[in-house]
């Protein structure tokens, strides 16, 4: 059973990122949007935390998200995919079922 | 009638677009500046990214309400403090944000900086010193 | 309720400022003013173009105090005061000049 989970919070703010991480099964689609796309950004506190993600989920981040807050895509850490509302879509399709961290 | 003028500090927290706080204390402090009170500016932790550069919002249908802040000079509000522990921890520096200037009236419109970029210690004395906060 | 601007039925609110900015043209400002009987000048047109240049720069209205001072700088000492403004727009650069421009009503204005 496949799941998407999404993060929609700042990692600086709430802990939703960290636990999501945390609980995110092995080969589990983890989606950043609205303040979440922060956590996808190069050189800040959670990096660390992010990129050993990496090695057990898949990580995407909202590309409109990303724009409105003024982050260029080569601010987003080596292997996140940027993906459009439409990836969005495909994500939640291609999932069985999509969890929310709030 | 005699005023004594309070020194207001707005302390910035949020990032914008996610909540409403960010925008709304732009209008809090756009309306508070026709009090002729001594303002300050403050962001720290997510409130950082309120200033960042290349906002572009047409993409989650959102106003951009990015551009209002280089209006604050006109608004008389020439004190802006960065936190730098903030920016660190985001990996960003001061030339990941706008350039927020004021003109001097009194030095033929000269544009003088508005943003000091400060400590976190600072950033105590600074909410010490003033006589309100307001919180957003 | 809605204007009637060069054939187009352009939607306002209920205080008369127009509900979508992108629907400004200068015929909107023509419409207004009649309806106020007021001749729109040069001087009229001078204020109403540097609100739309404001706005388009910082996404505001300015306050009346800093629209002031913006005029005395550009257009001269002698206008920049609220005696120039008012007299051109008798019921107030903001609620009278912002609403010709196609502007919302300004943050902080009641």
């Amino acid at each position: 059973m496949s799941t998407l989970h999404t993060v929609n919070k700042s990692p600086f703010e709430k802990t939703s990122l960290d636990v999501c991480l945390s609980h995110a099964g092995a080969g589990a689609s983890v989606l950043l949007l609205e303040d979440g796309v922060y956590g996808a950004t190069k050189g800040t506190a959670v990096e660390t935390r992010v990129k050993q993600a990496l090695d057990s989920v898949k990580l995407f981040v909202l590309g409109p998200d990303l724009k409105a807050r003024g982050l260029s895509e080569d601010r987003v850490i080596e292997g996140i995919s940027v993906v459009d509302y439409a990836g969005f879509v495909d994500l939640a399709a291609e999932n069985d079922k999509v969890q929310a961290w709030l | 009638m005699s005023e004594t003028i309070k020194k207001f500090l707005y302390l910035n927290r949020k990032a914008p677009y996610g909540t409403i706080y960010a925008w709304e204390s732009l209008e809090v402090v756009l309306i508070g500046a026709a009090f002729d009170q001594d303002v300050s500016l403050a962001f720290v932790e997510d409130g950082v990214y309120q200033l960042t550069k290349d906002q572009d919002t047409t993409g989650i249908g959102m106003k951009n309400f990015s551009p209002t802040y280089a209006a604050l000079g006109d608004y008389e509000v020439k004190k802006i403090f960065i936190e730098k522990e903030s920016l660190d921890e985001r990996g960003l520096t001061l030339d990941d944000l706008q350039h927020l200037v004021w003109e001097d009236e009194d030095d033929d419109w000269a544009e003088k900086d508005s943003i000091k970029l400060v400590s976190r210690e600072e950033m105590t004395a600074l909410m010490e010193d003033a006589d309100v906060v307001f919180s957003f | 309720m809605p204007i009637e601007v060069n054939g187009k039925s352009l939607e306002t609110d209920e205080e008369g400022y127009l509900a979508n900015i992108n629907d400004w043209e200068p015929g909107v400002a023509e419409v207004m003013s009649k309806e106020d009987d007021l001749e729109l000048t040069d001087e009229h047109w001078d204020i109403i173009n540097y609100l739309r240049e404001y706005y388009e720069e910082y996404q505001i209205a300015p306050a009346v105090r800093v629209l002031t001072k913006a005029v005395g700088k550009k257009f001269g000492k002698d206008k920049g005061n609220s005696k120039y403004l008012y007299g051109l727009f008798p019921y107030g650069p903001a609620k009278q000049a912002c609403r010709y421009a196609g502007l919302p009503k300004p943050t902080g204005c009641v």
